[in-house]
Protein backbone atom coordinates (compact mmCIF):
# COMPACT_ATOMS: atom_id res chain seq x y z
CA UNK A 1 0.00 0.00 0.00
CA UNK A 2 2.80 2.40 0.99
CA UNK A 3 4.60 1.87 -2.32
CA UNK A 4 1.41 2.09 -4.35
CA UNK A 5 0.54 5.40 -2.72
CA UNK A 6 4.02 6.82 -3.31
CA UNK A 7 3.87 5.66 -6.93
CA UNK A 8 0.45 7.29 -7.42
CA UNK A 9 1.64 10.52 -5.78
CA UNK A 10 4.78 10.65 -7.94
CA UNK A 11 2.95 9.73 -11.14
CA UNK A 12 0.18 12.29 -10.56
CA UNK A 13 2.63 15.06 -9.65
CA UNK A 14 4.81 14.41 -12.71
CA UNK A 15 1.82 13.82 -15.01
CA UNK A 16 0.11 17.10 -14.08
CA UNK A 17 3.37 19.09 -14.00
CA UNK A 18 5.11 17.68 -17.03
CA UNK A 19 5.35 20.73 -19.29
CA UNK A 20 9.12 20.53 -19.78
CA UNK A 21 9.28 23.57 -22.11
CA UNK A 22 8.10 25.75 -19.22
CA UNK A 23 10.91 24.65 -16.90
CA UNK A 24 13.54 25.19 -19.56
CA UNK A 25 12.36 28.64 -20.65
CA UNK A 26 10.83 30.13 -17.50
CA UNK A 27 7.37 30.23 -19.07
CA UNK A 28 4.03 28.60 -18.24
CA UNK A 29 1.63 26.41 -20.23
CA UNK A 30 -1.08 28.46 -21.95
CA UNK A 31 -3.26 25.82 -23.59
CA UNK A 32 -6.90 24.80 -23.24
CA UNK A 33 -6.22 22.28 -20.46
CA UNK A 34 -6.06 25.21 -18.06
CA UNK A 35 -9.84 25.53 -18.27
CA UNK A 36 -9.79 22.52 -15.93
CA UNK A 37 -8.46 22.20 -12.38
CA UNK A 38 -6.40 19.45 -10.77
CA UNK A 39 -7.89 18.22 -7.47
CA UNK A 40 -4.87 19.08 -5.26
CA UNK A 41 -3.00 22.28 -4.41
CA UNK A 42 -1.00 22.86 -7.59
CA UNK A 43 -0.08 26.42 -8.53
CA UNK A 44 -1.09 27.34 -12.08
CA UNK A 45 2.02 29.45 -12.29
CA UNK A 46 4.18 26.36 -11.91
CA UNK A 47 6.06 26.25 -15.24
CA UNK A 48 5.15 22.57 -15.61
CA UNK A 49 1.45 22.81 -14.68
CA UNK A 50 -1.00 21.67 -17.34
CA UNK A 51 -4.14 22.62 -15.37
CA UNK A 52 -5.35 25.19 -12.86
CA UNK A 53 -5.20 25.20 -9.06
CA UNK A 54 -8.67 24.89 -7.48
CA UNK A 55 -7.91 27.46 -4.78
CA UNK A 56 -6.36 29.87 -7.24
CA UNK A 57 -9.41 29.39 -9.46
CA UNK A 58 -11.79 30.03 -6.55
CA UNK A 59 -9.97 33.25 -5.74
CA UNK A 60 -9.91 34.28 -9.42
CA UNK A 61 -13.72 34.06 -9.41
CA UNK A 62 -14.00 35.95 -6.13
CA UNK A 63 -11.64 38.62 -7.48
CA UNK A 64 -14.00 39.51 -10.32
CA UNK A 65 -15.59 42.95 -10.48
CA UNK A 66 -18.83 42.83 -8.51
CA UNK A 67 -19.70 39.77 -6.44
CA UNK A 68 -20.68 36.58 -8.20
CA UNK A 69 -21.29 33.25 -6.51
CA UNK A 70 -18.39 31.04 -7.69
CA UNK A 71 -20.69 28.26 -8.91
CA UNK A 72 -18.03 26.73 -11.15
CA UNK A 73 -15.66 26.05 -8.27
CA UNK A 74 -18.45 25.12 -5.86
CA UNK A 75 -19.44 22.49 -8.41
CA UNK A 76 -15.85 21.29 -8.69
CA UNK A 77 -15.51 20.97 -4.91
CA UNK A 78 -18.84 19.16 -4.56
CA UNK A 79 -17.98 16.76 -7.36
CA UNK A 80 -14.42 15.90 -6.29
CA UNK A 81 -15.21 16.09 -2.55
CA UNK A 82 -18.27 13.85 -2.77
CA UNK A 83 -16.32 11.22 -4.67
CA UNK A 84 -12.94 11.34 -2.95
CA UNK A 85 -13.02 13.52 0.19
CA UNK A 86 -9.50 14.00 1.55
CA UNK A 87 -8.25 11.05 -0.49
CA UNK A 88 -7.08 13.93 -2.71
CA UNK A 89 -4.74 15.13 0.08
CA UNK A 90 -3.30 11.70 0.74
CA UNK A 91 -2.83 10.53 -2.83
CA UNK A 92 -3.04 13.38 -5.36
CA UNK A 93 -1.53 16.55 -3.86
CA UNK A 94 2.02 17.52 -4.93
CA UNK A 95 2.67 19.59 -1.80
CA UNK A 96 1.43 16.71 0.34
CA UNK A 97 3.98 14.51 -1.43
CA UNK A 98 6.75 17.03 -0.70
CA UNK A 99 5.86 16.98 3.01
CA UNK A 100 5.62 13.16 3.04
CA UNK A 101 9.11 12.85 1.55
CA UNK A 102 10.59 15.33 4.03
CA UNK A 103 8.98 13.48 6.94
CA UNK A 104 10.87 10.34 5.88
CA UNK A 105 14.24 12.01 6.59
CA UNK A 106 15.53 10.11 9.61
CA UNK A 107 16.43 13.05 11.86
CA UNK A 108 14.62 14.32 14.97
CA UNK A 109 12.11 12.31 16.98
CA UNK A 110 8.99 12.34 14.81
CA UNK A 111 5.72 13.86 16.01
CA UNK A 112 2.27 13.29 14.57
CA UNK A 113 0.82 16.53 15.84
CA UNK A 114 1.86 19.92 17.18
CA UNK A 115 1.08 20.89 20.79
CA UNK A 116 -2.40 22.48 21.07
CA UNK A 117 -3.46 20.46 18.06
CA UNK A 118 -7.10 20.62 19.18
CA UNK A 119 -7.00 24.40 18.67
CA UNK A 120 -4.48 24.67 15.83
CA UNK A 121 -6.43 22.25 13.62
CA UNK A 122 -9.04 24.97 13.14
CA UNK A 123 -6.36 27.17 11.57
CA UNK A 124 -7.16 25.80 8.11
CA UNK A 125 -10.78 26.94 8.44
CA UNK A 126 -9.60 30.41 9.50
CA UNK A 127 -7.25 30.54 6.49
CA UNK A 128 -10.09 29.43 4.20
CA UNK A 129 -12.44 32.07 5.54
CA UNK A 130 -10.04 34.97 6.03
CA UNK A 131 -7.58 34.54 3.17
CA UNK A 132 -9.22 32.45 0.43
CA UNK A 133 -12.69 33.86 1.12
CA UNK A 134 -13.05 37.31 2.69
CA UNK A 135 -9.45 38.27 1.95
CA UNK A 136 -9.95 37.51 -1.70
CA UNK A 137 -13.06 39.63 -1.90
CA UNK A 138 -11.80 42.83 -0.33
CA UNK A 139 -9.79 42.71 2.85
CA UNK A 140 -6.07 42.72 2.14
CA UNK A 141 -5.83 44.92 -0.90
CA UNK A 142 -7.37 47.94 0.81
CA UNK A 143 -10.69 47.11 -0.87
CA UNK A 144 -8.88 46.09 -4.05
CA UNK A 145 -9.37 42.40 -4.77
CA UNK A 146 -6.32 40.19 -4.43
CA UNK A 147 -5.90 36.41 -4.21
CA UNK A 148 -4.84 36.79 -0.56
CA UNK A 149 -4.07 33.12 0.12
CA UNK A 150 -1.85 32.83 -2.96
CA UNK A 151 -0.21 36.16 -2.30
CA UNK A 152 0.57 35.90 1.41
CA UNK A 153 0.61 32.21 2.35
CA UNK A 154 0.61 29.53 -0.35
CA UNK A 155 3.88 27.56 0.09
CA UNK A 156 3.00 25.35 -2.88
CA UNK A 157 3.04 28.37 -5.18
CA UNK A 158 6.47 29.35 -3.86
CA UNK A 159 7.92 25.84 -4.16
CA UNK A 160 6.45 24.71 -7.48
CA UNK A 161 5.79 28.11 -9.08
CA UNK A 162 8.17 30.79 -7.87
CA UNK A 163 11.39 28.81 -7.37
CA UNK A 164 11.55 27.15 -10.83
CA UNK A 165 10.21 30.25 -12.61
CA UNK A 166 12.68 32.58 -10.96
CA UNK A 167 15.51 30.12 -11.57
CA UNK A 168 14.80 30.12 -15.32
CA UNK A 169 13.58 33.68 -15.88
CA UNK A 170 16.08 36.49 -15.30
CA UNK A 171 13.63 39.37 -15.76
CA UNK A 172 11.44 37.98 -12.96
CA UNK A 173 14.47 37.56 -10.70
CA UNK A 174 15.08 41.28 -10.91
CA UNK A 175 11.71 41.98 -9.30
CA UNK A 176 12.22 39.98 -6.10
CA UNK A 177 11.25 41.97 -3.02
CA UNK A 178 10.00 41.70 0.55
CA UNK A 179 6.86 39.76 -0.35
CA UNK A 180 8.89 37.00 -1.96
CA UNK A 181 11.16 36.77 1.07
CA UNK A 182 8.08 36.54 3.33
CA UNK A 183 6.66 33.69 1.26
CA UNK A 184 10.04 31.98 1.05
CA UNK A 185 10.26 32.19 4.85
CA UNK A 186 6.84 30.53 5.21
CA UNK A 187 7.86 27.82 2.76
CA UNK A 188 11.17 27.08 4.52
CA UNK A 189 9.51 27.08 7.94
CA UNK A 190 6.86 24.59 6.79
CA UNK A 191 9.37 22.39 4.99
CA UNK A 192 11.62 22.24 8.05
CA UNK A 193 8.64 21.57 10.30
CA UNK A 194 7.57 18.74 7.97
CA UNK A 195 10.75 16.86 8.83
CA UNK A 196 9.61 16.72 12.46
CA UNK A 197 5.79 16.90 12.30
CA UNK A 198 3.61 14.97 9.85
CA UNK A 199 2.23 17.30 7.15
CA UNK A 200 1.92 20.50 9.23
CA UNK A 201 0.55 22.52 6.32
CA UNK A 202 -2.18 19.97 5.58
CA UNK A 203 -3.16 19.59 9.23
CA UNK A 204 -3.17 23.24 10.24
CA UNK A 205 -3.22 25.64 7.29
CA UNK A 206 -4.49 24.17 4.02
CA UNK A 207 -7.87 25.65 3.02
CA UNK A 208 -8.30 22.96 0.37
CA UNK A 209 -8.01 20.30 3.06
CA UNK A 210 -10.62 22.23 5.05
CA UNK A 211 -12.99 22.06 2.09
CA UNK A 212 -12.43 18.38 1.25
CA UNK A 213 -12.50 17.46 4.96
CA UNK A 214 -16.14 18.51 5.12
CA UNK A 215 -16.95 15.84 2.51
CA UNK A 216 -15.08 13.09 4.39
CA UNK A 217 -18.15 12.02 6.35
CA UNK A 218 -20.11 11.02 3.27
CA UNK A 219 -17.71 10.75 0.31
CA UNK A 220 -17.80 7.69 -1.94
CA UNK A 221 -14.29 6.57 -1.01
CA UNK A 222 -14.23 5.57 2.66
CA UNK A 223 -12.14 3.47 5.00
CA UNK A 224 -14.59 0.84 6.18
CA UNK A 225 -14.25 -0.65 9.70
CA UNK A 226 -15.59 -4.15 10.38
CA UNK A 227 -16.32 -3.55 14.04
CA UNK A 228 -17.44 -7.09 14.81
CA UNK A 229 -14.04 -8.54 13.80
CA UNK A 230 -11.98 -5.84 15.55
CA UNK A 231 -9.92 -6.98 18.55
CA UNK A 232 -9.12 -3.39 19.58
CA UNK A 233 -5.39 -4.09 19.35
CA UNK A 234 -4.71 -0.43 18.55
CA UNK A 235 -2.38 -1.16 15.61
CA UNK A 236 -4.35 1.16 13.33
CA UNK A 237 -4.25 4.01 15.82
CA UNK A 238 -0.51 3.66 16.24
CA UNK A 239 -0.07 3.59 12.44
CA UNK A 240 -2.32 6.58 11.74
CA UNK A 241 -0.03 9.51 10.85
CA UNK A 242 -2.54 12.06 12.13
CA UNK A 243 -3.28 10.12 15.34
CA UNK A 244 -6.94 9.31 14.79
CA UNK A 245 -8.74 6.65 16.81
CA UNK A 246 -10.29 3.72 14.94
CA UNK A 247 -13.74 5.25 15.42
CA UNK A 248 -12.62 8.54 13.84
CA UNK A 249 -10.75 7.03 10.88
CA UNK A 250 -12.42 7.88 7.57
CA UNK A 251 -15.22 10.08 8.89
CA UNK A 252 -13.01 12.63 10.63
CA UNK A 253 -12.16 15.72 8.53
CA UNK A 254 -8.51 15.07 9.45
CA UNK A 255 -8.35 11.63 7.76
CA UNK A 256 -6.39 11.83 4.48
CA UNK A 257 -7.17 8.21 3.49
CA UNK A 258 -3.46 7.34 3.34
CA UNK A 259 -4.30 3.68 4.03
CA UNK A 260 -1.65 3.16 6.75
CA UNK A 261 -4.35 1.92 9.14
CA UNK A 262 -5.51 -0.64 6.57
CA UNK A 263 -1.96 -1.88 6.10
CA UNK A 264 -1.37 -2.10 9.85
CA UNK A 265 -4.56 -4.00 10.78
CA UNK A 266 -3.62 -7.63 11.53
CA UNK A 267 -7.21 -8.83 11.28
CA UNK A 268 -8.15 -7.17 7.98
CA UNK A 269 -10.92 -5.23 9.74
CA UNK A 270 -10.19 -2.07 7.77
CA UNK A 271 -10.48 -1.69 4.02
CA UNK A 272 -11.03 0.94 1.37
CA UNK A 273 -14.67 0.84 0.44
CA UNK A 274 -16.90 2.63 -1.98
CA UNK A 275 -20.59 2.93 -1.51
CA UNK A 276 -20.76 1.47 2.03
CA UNK A 277 -22.10 3.74 4.72
CA UNK A 278 -19.21 5.29 6.67
CA UNK A 279 -18.52 4.50 10.33
CA UNK A 280 -20.43 6.71 12.76
CA UNK A 281 -18.50 8.57 15.41
CA UNK A 282 -20.21 7.85 18.76
CA UNK A 283 -22.03 10.93 19.98
CA UNK A 284 -22.12 12.47 16.51
CA UNK A 285 -25.74 12.63 15.50
CA UNK A 286 -25.30 14.59 12.29
CA UNK B 1 -42.18 5.88 2.87
CA UNK B 2 -40.48 2.63 3.93
CA UNK B 3 -39.34 2.01 0.38
CA UNK B 4 -37.77 5.48 0.21
CA UNK B 5 -35.99 4.96 3.53
CA UNK B 6 -34.58 1.60 2.43
CA UNK B 7 -33.58 2.74 -1.06
CA UNK B 8 -32.49 6.29 -0.24
CA UNK B 9 -29.59 7.29 -2.55
CA UNK B 10 -26.30 7.75 -0.67
CA UNK B 11 -25.28 11.26 0.36
CA UNK B 12 -22.25 11.25 -1.94
CA UNK B 13 -24.55 10.85 -4.93
CA UNK B 14 -26.51 13.96 -3.93
CA UNK B 15 -23.16 15.73 -3.64
CA UNK B 16 -22.14 14.62 -7.13
CA UNK B 17 -25.48 15.76 -8.58
CA UNK B 18 -25.17 19.13 -6.82
CA UNK B 19 -21.62 19.38 -8.15
CA UNK B 20 -22.73 18.73 -11.73
CA UNK B 21 -25.53 21.28 -11.37
CA UNK B 22 -23.21 23.96 -9.96
CA UNK B 23 -20.58 23.18 -12.61
CA UNK B 24 -23.22 23.63 -15.29
CA UNK B 25 -24.25 27.00 -13.89
CA UNK B 26 -20.59 28.03 -13.67
CA UNK B 27 -19.98 27.01 -17.28
CA UNK B 28 -23.07 28.91 -18.45
CA UNK B 29 -21.87 32.00 -16.61
CA UNK B 30 -18.48 31.76 -18.34
CA UNK B 31 -16.61 31.29 -15.08
CA UNK B 32 -14.13 28.83 -16.54
CA UNK B 33 -13.12 31.44 -19.09
CA UNK B 34 -12.25 33.74 -16.19
CA UNK B 35 -10.20 30.96 -14.60
CA UNK B 36 -8.41 30.21 -17.87
CA UNK B 37 -7.51 33.88 -18.40
CA UNK B 38 -5.98 34.00 -14.92
CA UNK B 39 -4.22 30.65 -15.26
CA UNK B 40 -2.43 31.31 -18.57
CA UNK B 41 -0.69 34.46 -17.31
CA UNK B 42 2.11 34.21 -14.74
CA UNK B 43 0.38 35.07 -11.46
CA UNK B 44 2.75 37.59 -9.86
CA UNK B 45 1.00 37.32 -6.49
CA UNK B 46 1.33 33.53 -6.49
CA UNK B 47 5.08 33.67 -6.98
CA UNK B 48 5.48 36.44 -4.42
CA UNK B 49 6.34 39.35 -6.71
CA UNK B 50 3.07 41.17 -7.35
Amino acid sequence: MKRIRLAVQLFFTIFTNGYAYGYLNGKIYQGALKYACVPGLNCYSCPGAFASCPLGALQALLNQRGFQVPFGMLGFFFLVGSLLGRFVCGWLCPFGLAQDLLHKIPVFRKRKRLPWHHILKYGKYAVLLLFAGIGSVFLFGGFAKVPAFCKYICPSGTLFGAVPLLAANESLRGQIGGLFLWKLGILLFLLLLSVKVYRPFCQYLCPLGAIYGWFNRFSLVQVHWEKQNCTSCGACERACPVALSVREISRSPECIRCGKCIEACPGDCLSFSHGKRPNKIPGDNS
Amino acid sequence: MGFWKRNRPPAWLWGVLAGILFLGVGILQGQFGVIWKKAVMICMECIGIG
